[in-house]
């Protein structure tokens, strides 16, 4: 049962790692479509907008993954150009230190909070 | 047109007899009178009722294209098929506004009806705080979404409606979504008024159960439409975006889940009693909350609805009255809230109720900062960013794991004292399948990571307990067992569904094929055709597979008129396997089509899963009607 | 300790409040402005007549100020601006460089004829994807650079009077 305690801090560990596996070049492309958001169609990624301009930022990732640029500098140059916004994938910096954290504030929180009430009750 | 002046003035009639009942059960409250019980009873009738005669007031003016009003002039046109024209009545905001009234009056109505066995003056303030959200609503939508605003001269034509919006599966949606989210109204004034009599036990638990069951299951069933709906109309083979509209449908149901297992403890143990009312307020509160969020326009979604600031505001400054009001009413009143001493192991149902409220309140709190944190960013420091899936992902995946094995655990513990239980033998196959998943999977599916392998693991170990639960237990607690396992099935097949599907994107002209996988699709032909209220493209496909067997798909390009709209059409064959996912789309200026096939296995378990969950629900909510 | 809880949650419910409170009045469209000026990164094109492969270094390669504008025939905002570009040329303080957005070859020449032609280079961008190297989304969109090569200034839409006359003061 104690394994099962340790159990998250395993995978935090291990989802941090497995980003590194070794994706075919259209799975890669799908991947960067869907962390992107489409400026016209502003509720949706590319990948799923049909829009013109979706298209061509579609063309433009393709291009920029066949000139050799690597999926976290294809964010950056996007971002650059767009700002923040253009990626469904927030960084961690101080504007959002509390999206992060909050959550896992709140399980830690809650967790402290359910096993005080279970010591009580166990009195 | 006569329908206009009939909805309007019910609507007004409505809100003279909720002020009359609001006022009617204060003065019986104070000096309790059966006999006006009766009383009541006719005029809680009469404003569901008016409600009623104003909702189809509206229907008729649809149905009849009557373009004097406006909201059916705005979402209407003559060339639509009688079924849309009709379900163009809550398409929008102001008729939805007014069937979500409906739906509010309806509940009370039966509330009031079923509800004789509970103490009246608990009624009464049930009837008290549900009269105050009936007459906000009204107000609400006299005062800002009046669906029966005329304008002169009159239109000719309608400017018809959103296409995408055209869809059976949309039509029932909100229906069934609303029935969910509303009733949770009842629980929460009901909460309320047994907080305030310190009614707070066993018995009033028995007795709100069923509302907390049926509200859950329209809300499971509402939740599914509406992913259904996403599927074949919306993406492009997805059916869970995380868009800021679908989290809100989440958050009400995430609490409603949590609520349901502490009702139980509250039944059988009577413990539990502060999350149950805070769980009930915070459900309302949520459902209360999408409804602000959604039709504000405060937030930036797929789903397009009509939005105004003003009607933004009213709803704002509604919504933290109540939750106001319900926040002094719990400081007031907690101590009537009677600490139950009985003792609990840790080992025990109770505490892995806890557990289980534990996680899920966390689920909702990565979803409720999640979306609600950009607004915050932009008003705080001007600055805009976006939180879509890679988020939810990585906060919520890594909690499911241990989510799941507690959830394979808990239910098997008894309540009160633990015994010593058999599961030693079934950690242990969990560990040896466990292993087997990992190799065969990162053999296979070499890009897999360990996150998922074990997420895998975990669900095809709660996979495996619910079924053992399901054909073994005896009927006692069949209704548990059977949405544990239809649960495990949802999780199971959209991890399978994620790490097995396959696509391809390609642009192609007619005459050309591609190779994918090992089969070819070849683009035929495209045909022409006309309707009423749309222009049709179909592309005809073939596709070969190796061992020659072939398939011919014909995905929809529809150019909508009123208005004009291009929609893509998918032509989708499901089996128990997989499911076949062919769509195109035109790009402006070539002559080729952009084509996208998928394969996504065990779809339809996704959606036949989550009837099972509802279908366990059911079960529980019957079961009490036949004692 | 129960009403320090109350207090805090009352604190909290009302941050909440003005802070909803003032998100719904800001627009939730996003529009992608310039926050900062930045460095111009290389783009390649090909010329709008000679369709010959040029890059962004061997076009902006003098000493002077450019203004880099993105236009197309089909597209309406780009005839109402299109006097004031006229008018820029002919102050002769900036360059104009024209990038013809996802048009047809006939079309746009006929828009030149008929409204002149205040470019001194006009690029050609068939699929898109050159005025994304820019930072541009959609058309009638125009940028200012500056002798450092920078983009000081991005406006989206069409260039009205109050925009002229901001250009003027820059170039100026």
């Amino acid at each position: 049962m104690k394994i099962i305690k340790f159990l998250p801090i395993i995978f935090l560990y291990f989802s941090l790692f497995s980003s590194f596996s070794n994706e075919k070049n259209s799975q890669l492309e799908n991947k960067i479509f869907k962390n992107l958001r489409c400026i016209i169609c502003q509720g949706q990624s590319i990948y799923d907008s049909q829009s013109d301009f979706a298209e061509s930022m579609k063309l433009v990732v393709k291009q920029k993954l066949d000139s050799g640029m690597s999926e976290e500098e294809i964010y950056i140059f996007f971002k650059d150009q767009y700002g923040e916004w253009i990626s469904y994938d927030p960084e961690f910096n101080a504007k959002t230190y509390f999206l992060w954290g909050l959550p896992v504030l709140i399980f830690l929180l809650g967790g402290a909070i359910i096993l005080r009430k279970l010591a009580v009750l166990k009195n | 047109m006569i329908f206009n002046y009939i909805g309007n003035y019910s609507l007004i009639i409505s809100v003279i007899i909720s002020l009359t009942i609001f006022f009617l059960s204060i003065s019986n409250l104070q000096k309790i009178n059966i006999k006006k019980k009766i009383n009541l009873n006719k005029l809680n009738f009469f404003q569901f009722f008016f409600v009623l005669v104003s909702f189809f007031s509206l229907v008729v003016l649809f149905v009849l294209s009557e373009f004097s009003n406006i909201t059916v002039f705005n979402n209407s046109h003559t060339t639509k098929p009688l079924f849309y024209k009709i379900s163009g009545t809550w398409g929008n905001h102001e008729g939805s506004l007014l069937l979500w009234l409906l739906i509010l009056t309806l509940s009370l109505f039966i509330y009031f009806l079923s509800s004789k066995s509970r103490p009246i003056k608990e009624r009464l303030l049930t009837l008290i705080f549900q009269e105050v959200i009936i007459i906000g609503f009204l107000i609400f939508i006299i005062k800002t979404s009046n669906p029966f605003n005329q304008i002169f001269p009159i239109p000719k034509e309608g400017l018809g409606l959103n296409p995408i919006l055209q869809d059976p599966i949309l039509a029932i949606h909100p229906p069934v979504l609303y029935l969910g989210y509303v009733s949770t109204s009842i629980i929460f004034s009901s909460s309320l008024a047994s907080l305030v009599q310190g009614n707070v036990n066993n018995l009033w638990a028995k007795h709100i159960k069923k509302w907390i069951f049926a509200s859950w299951i329209f809300l499971t069933i509402g939740i599914l439409l509406g992913s259904i709906w996403a599927y074949y109309e919306l993406g492009w083979g997805g059916f869970w975006f995380w868009d800021p509209v679908e989290n809100i449908s989440l958050m009400p149901w995430l609490s409603l889940t949590a609520l349901l297992h502490c009702i139980l403890v509250l039944e059988k143990r009577s413990l539990l009693s502060s999350w149950t009312i805070i769980l009930s307020i915070s459900t309302f509160t949520l459902s209360v909350c999408g409804t602000f969020l959604v039709r504000s326009g405060i937030l930036n979604s797929v789903h397009t609805f009509a939005n105004d600031p003003e009607r933004g505001l009213f709803i704002l400054i509604f919504l933290f009255i109540l939750v106001f009001l319900s926040l002094v009413i719990y400081f007031l009143f907690e101590k009537n809230l009677k600490t139950n001493n009985n003792k609990f192991n840790l080992l025990t149902k109770e505490s892995s109720i806890l557990i289980n409220n534990w996680f899920i309140m966390y689920f909702l709190s990565v979803i409720l900062i999640g979306t609600i944190y950009p607004i915050f960013l932009e008003v705080l420091s001007d600055q805009k960013i976006s939180v879509g899936p890679p988020f939810f992902n990585k906060l919520l995946i890594p909690f499911l794991i241990p989510f799941l094995i507690f959830m394979s655990i808990g239910p098997n513990l008894n309540w009160i004292k633990n015994k010593i239980f058999e599961n030693k033998i079934q950690l242990i196959i969990f560990f040896i399948l466990n292993l087997i998943l990992s190799f065969f999977i990162i053999k296979i599916f070499g890009r897999i990571t360990l996150t998922f392998t074990i997420l895998l693991a975990a669900s095809f170990y709660l996979f495996y307990i619910t079924f053992k639960d399901l054909i073994k237990k005896d009927y006692k607690n069949i209704s548990q067992a059977i949405s544990h396992f239809g649960f495990s099935l949802l999780i199971l097949s959209i991890l399978m569904n994620s790490i097995l599907s396959k696509e391809i994107i390609a642009n192609l002209k007619v005459g050309e094929e591609i190779k994918f996988m090992e089969s070819t699709i070849k683009f035929k032909k495209v045909e022409n055709s006309s309707r009423s209220n749309f222009k049709s493209l179909v592309g005809f496909f073939e596709i070969n597979n190796k061992d020659d067997k072939k398939f011919l798909f014909k995905p929809e390009i529809r150019i909508y008129n009123q208005p004009q709209v291009i929609t893509s059409e998918a032509d989708i064959k499901t089996n128990f396997f997989k499911d076949k996912f062919f769509v195109i789309n035109l790009v402006k200026g070539e002559n080729y089509f952009n084509i996208r096939y998928q394969e996504k296995p065990l779809m339809i378990w996704i959606w036949l899963s989550t009837i099972l969950i509802a279908i366990g629900g059911s079960v529980s909510f019957f079961k009490r009607y036949e004692k | 300790m129960k009403n320090r809880y109350f207090f805090i949650i009352i604190v909290l419910f009302f941050f909440f409040f003005i802070v909803l409170f003032k998100g719904l009045k800001n627009p939730n469209v996003y529009i992608p402005e310039l926050q900062k000026e930045k460095n111009l990164s290389r783009f390649d094109a090909s010329d709008f007549y000679s369709n010959t492969k040029t890059s962004s270094l061997d076009i902006l390669n003098d000493n002077n100020f450019y203004l880099i504008n993105i236009w197309a025939s089909w597209c309406l905002p780009c005839r109402e601006e299109h006097d004031y570009l006229i008018k820029l040329k002919e102050q002769n303080l900036i360059k104009l460089i024209g990038i013809n957005y996802k048009d047809n070859f006939k079309n746009a020449k006929k828009f030149l004829n008929e409204m002149g032609n205040p470019y001194s280079k006009i690029l050609k961008d068939k699929n898109g994807t050159v005025s994304i190297q820019l930072g541009a989304y959609g058309v009638p969109e125009t940028f200012i650079i500056d002798k450092n090569k920078k983009i000081i200034k991005k406006i989206i839409g069409p260039i009205d009077k109050k925009i002229y006359n901001e250009i003027l003061l820059i170039i100026k």
